[in-house]
């Protein structure tokens, strides 16, 4: 396959993803502004969304002070955002676009059509019909997107780039879910178990998708550190990093060429120390540290695949 | 401007209908125009969804428009498409064997059949390939031939195109929106499928490989997505299953092709280019393009890689050239033309520029290396003060305008604002020339949508139709 044509599927999946991600992330601090919490403790949350993404800097030199109505515009809206819902969604169909030969039409057909779809949305509407409504569609056209991948496409390279740009997002997104979060309630010295700490733990969880999960794994009070151990080590969790690991392991192997030999081992000796790992050992250690780590590695390994594979990262 | 007289696709001059519209006719007067209007907002719907639009420049990034598409086919009866079909064969022959003489012995020159000078000197005439081989000598694989009805409804053939003919696409598209649309018509009546276009082009390219490559590969190459006929590309390459490559995407090695590929470099043998002539190698035609693949004609001479259509085509489809096709056919073939030139005027004779200067009113005037409606001027339908101003051009460089009569194009019923109403068309059928010269019986039909206008160019507010030849 042509190697622009592989980046292509590699970035449409990426961004889709993003998308979904970032639907994820919003929609539980919005959940979470219905509780009754401060002003301080509101405008925390709603930072750490914009940190999370790394977008701290870029929000403030677009908008005044941090509230609910501007963050949502900034990360849905927002057309000088990269990484805004809006632009996700758009960067996905051009780069479907650009290889719409190569998917089926089903699925050119339903990334075309949540972006088209996208372009009618406006924050106006978001406020009237509640943004939750919002968020669910788009999770549920990221379902849809991944559900035709799966069931449309050849099971050759397409496919293969297309699920490394979904897991190593993935990875990517979730790592920044849980170190932004446990900063957040889980300060460094305080001890677990608060009051309000249930509804922040079950939000975090419920953003993943992993609310359930962590019932039927654990069977328990949620504690922060099985939570970690939920989103970095399960690898039965579809959303967790190990799991996204081997993925993307397995993908690369199937799609190993003469010069992508130290990728792939860097990908492995990542997946095995995820799998074979110890939730106290890197709790001990400080999850932070641990996450930025895991995070370098994951970046690494993107622009690794980048230059092996695909449109070297100029 | 109205053309009083034109040949009526559906009726006759005493309003009768034709007896191969008269199943079509009968249906669609039961059909209410409330259903029609809603299957044409379906239509519409649909082409958005998946993507059939083009870019607009100039406007917007990410500005897509739709051609629009009219749902009242054209009808064209068995033995009508049996003569054209003979007549582009004919054509197309021997348009590749005037390429191909022309870029060897040049024995229609020497035979004074065609002056020198008007092949030599042409803008389009490419010295680079003087004397190099292709394979099966054929230079124009694809050909687009524009064809028009006139008068009585006799067929004429207004254009060759050469180069990067588009449309097949919604040639394509058309049929398969129409039987969603309108499943049922499809019982009426035997219409001739269009449908196996991209296994018959992929057979073509193949059949004209570099000698001795026994399976080639051959590859679509685009501009990129944000050129108009990006979906088209995109299409063909998607149906016959092969890559559709930037000119970014491939790199020339040894006089020999490559494509960047996620394995490493792969050989490409047989490129079917939808870029024009001065894009493909920055080396040796315009040094700017980046959308070509430096190198790529070395190797194109060394015989190492096919380009479809061949590099330098278009000297055998300039304006300048077409009076001379029956010539050709006369000189190559030893036939008579089965399909008819549109008398032409050739303004650089002096005797046809003082009669086209007395007629300017009546007559249509065209740019000799003009394209896609531009540049032309239409007597009747301009003002004395537009033709006096086409006048002082056409003096000053009378070698680059010919004329031709104000065709009164035929028209077919079309859908528009104020209900059913007939619009003038045109045809464009594809003809394939590789092991064999073959064309899928069908063509893109294009219709002008504003009443009384000659000008179907989907740039200057053309549309389609499904294009129907009867089986017998």
């Amino acid at each position: 396959m042509l190697s622009r044509t592989a980046d292509h599927l590699y970035w449409m999946a990426r961004y889709m993803e993003r998308a979904e991600n970032v639907a994820r992330i919003l929609d539980v601090n919005h959940r979470m502004s219905m509780m009754p919490q401060s002003a301080v403790q509101q405008e925390q949350a709603w930072g750490a969304t914009l940190r999370i993404m790394g977008l701290e800097g870029a929000f403030h030199q677009r908008y005044a002070e941090i509230s609910p109505d501007a963050v949502l515009e900034f990360m849905v809206f927002d057309q000088e955002n990269p990484s805004s819902v809006r632009n996700c969604l758009r960067a996905a169909r051009e780069n479907a676009h650009a290889v719409r030969g190569t998917l089926t039409s089903e699925l050119w057909e339903t990334t075309n059509g949540t972006w088209l779809r996208m372009r009618d949305f406006t924050p106006e509407m978001l406020a009237d019909a509640g943004a939750s409504e919002f968020f669910e569609w788009v999770k549920y056209r990221s379902h849809l997107s991944r559900g035709v991948t799966i069931g449309t496409m050849l099971q050759d390279e397409a496919l293969r780039f297309i699920r490394l740009g979904t897991f190593l997002e993935r990875a990517d997104n979730t790592a920044r879910i849980l170190d932004v979060k446990y900063q957040l309630l889980l300060p460094a010295g305080e001890v677990e178990g608060g009051a309000a700490d249930y509804y922040q733990w079950s939000a975090l969880l419920r953003s993943v998708s992993a609310f359930e999960v962590y019932r039927k794994v654990y069977r328990d009070l949620i504690t922060p550190s099985r939570v970690a151990e939920l989103l970095l080590l399960r690898v039965d969790m579809p959303r967790s990093i190990a799991r996204c690991l081997k993925e993307v392991y397995a993908n690369l192997c199937a799609v190993a060429n003469d010069q992508s030999a130290e990728t792939e081992r860097r990908a492995g000796e990542l997946e095995a120390q995820l799998r074979f790992g110890r939730i106290e050992d890197i709790v001990r250690d400080g999850l932070h540290n641990y996450v930025l780590r895991l995070l370098g590695r994951v970046q690494d390994l993107g622009s690794r695949i980048a230059d092996d594979f695909l449109v070297p990262v100029s | 401007m109205t053309i009083k007289h034109f040949h009526n696709e559906m009726t006759d001059d005493a309003g009768r209908v034709r007896p191969h519209y008269a199943s079509y006719a009968s249906w669609l007067s039961e059909m209410p125009e409330e259903r029609l209007a809603q299957k044409r907002a379906e239509a519409d719907a649909l082409f958005h969804r998946h993507g059939i639009t083009f870019a607009v420049y100039g406007e917007n990034s990410g500005t897509e428009r739709l051609i629009p598409f009219d749902i009242i086919p054209r009808i064209i009866p068995a033995d009508e498409w049996h003569t054209l079909a003979a007549g582009l064969r004919q054509r197309v022959k021997a348009l590749n064997l005037f390429i191909c003489d022309i870029y060897h012995e040049q024995n229609i020159l020497k035979a004074g059949r065609i002056p020198a000078e008007q092949v030599l000197n042409n803008a389009q005439y490419r010295k680079v390939m003087q004397g190099v081989d292709v394979a099966r000598d054929l230079y124009a694989h694809i050909a687009g031939v524009d064809i028009v009805r006139a008068g009585q409804g006799e067929y004429y053939v207004l254009e060759d195109n050469l180069r990067v003919p588009s449309g097949v696409s919604y040639m394509l598209e058309n049929r398969k929106m129409m039987m969603r649309l309108f499943p049922r018509l499809f019982s009426r009546y035997r219409v001739a499928p269009v449908d196996r276009y991209p296994d018959m082009l992929l057979k073509t390219l193949r059949s004209v490989a570099p000698t001795g490559v026994a399976d080639p590969t051959v590859v679509v190459m685009t501009p990129g997505a944000y050129n108009s006929a990006y979906f088209e590309h995109a299409f063909l390459a998607q149906q016959m299953g092969v890559e559709l490559v930037e000119g970014q995407d491939m790199f020339v090695q040894d006089e020999q092709v490559f494509m960047r590929t996620t394995r490493g470099p792969q050989r490409v043998d047989v490129i079917y280019r939808r870029i024009d002539d001065d894009f493909l190698d920055p080396l040796a035609f315009r040094p700017d393009s980046v959308l070509g693949v430096p190198g790529l004609l070395q190797a194109y001479r060394a015989g190492r890689v096919t380009l479809s259509n061949a590099i330098g085509s278009g000297v055998a489809d300039d304006k300048s050239i077409y009076p001379y096709v029956p010539e050709m056919i006369r000189f190559y073939l030893d036939e008579e033309p089965i399909l008819h030139n549109v008398p032409t005027f050739m303004c650089r004779k002096k005797e046809d520029l003082s009669h086209v200067l007395d007629h300017l009113a009546e007559l249509v005037v065209k740019e000799v290396h003009g394209a896609g409606g531009y540049g032309m001027l239409v007597g009747p339908a301009s003002t004395k003060a537009e033709i006096k101003a086409f006048r002082e051009v056409l003096v000053a460089h009378p070698e680059r305008y010919i004329a031709q009569p104000t065709l009164a194009l035929s028209a077919c019923p079309t859908f528009v604002e104020s209900g059913i109403a007939p619009r003038h068309i045109d045809l464009r059928p594809f003809v394939l020339s590789g092991e064999e010269v073959q064309l899928v019986p069908g063509g893109l039909t294009r219709v002008a949508l504003r009443e009384g206008s000659l000008v179907v160019n989907s740039s200057q507010g053309g549309g389609t139709k499904d294009t129907w030849v009867l089986e017998a």
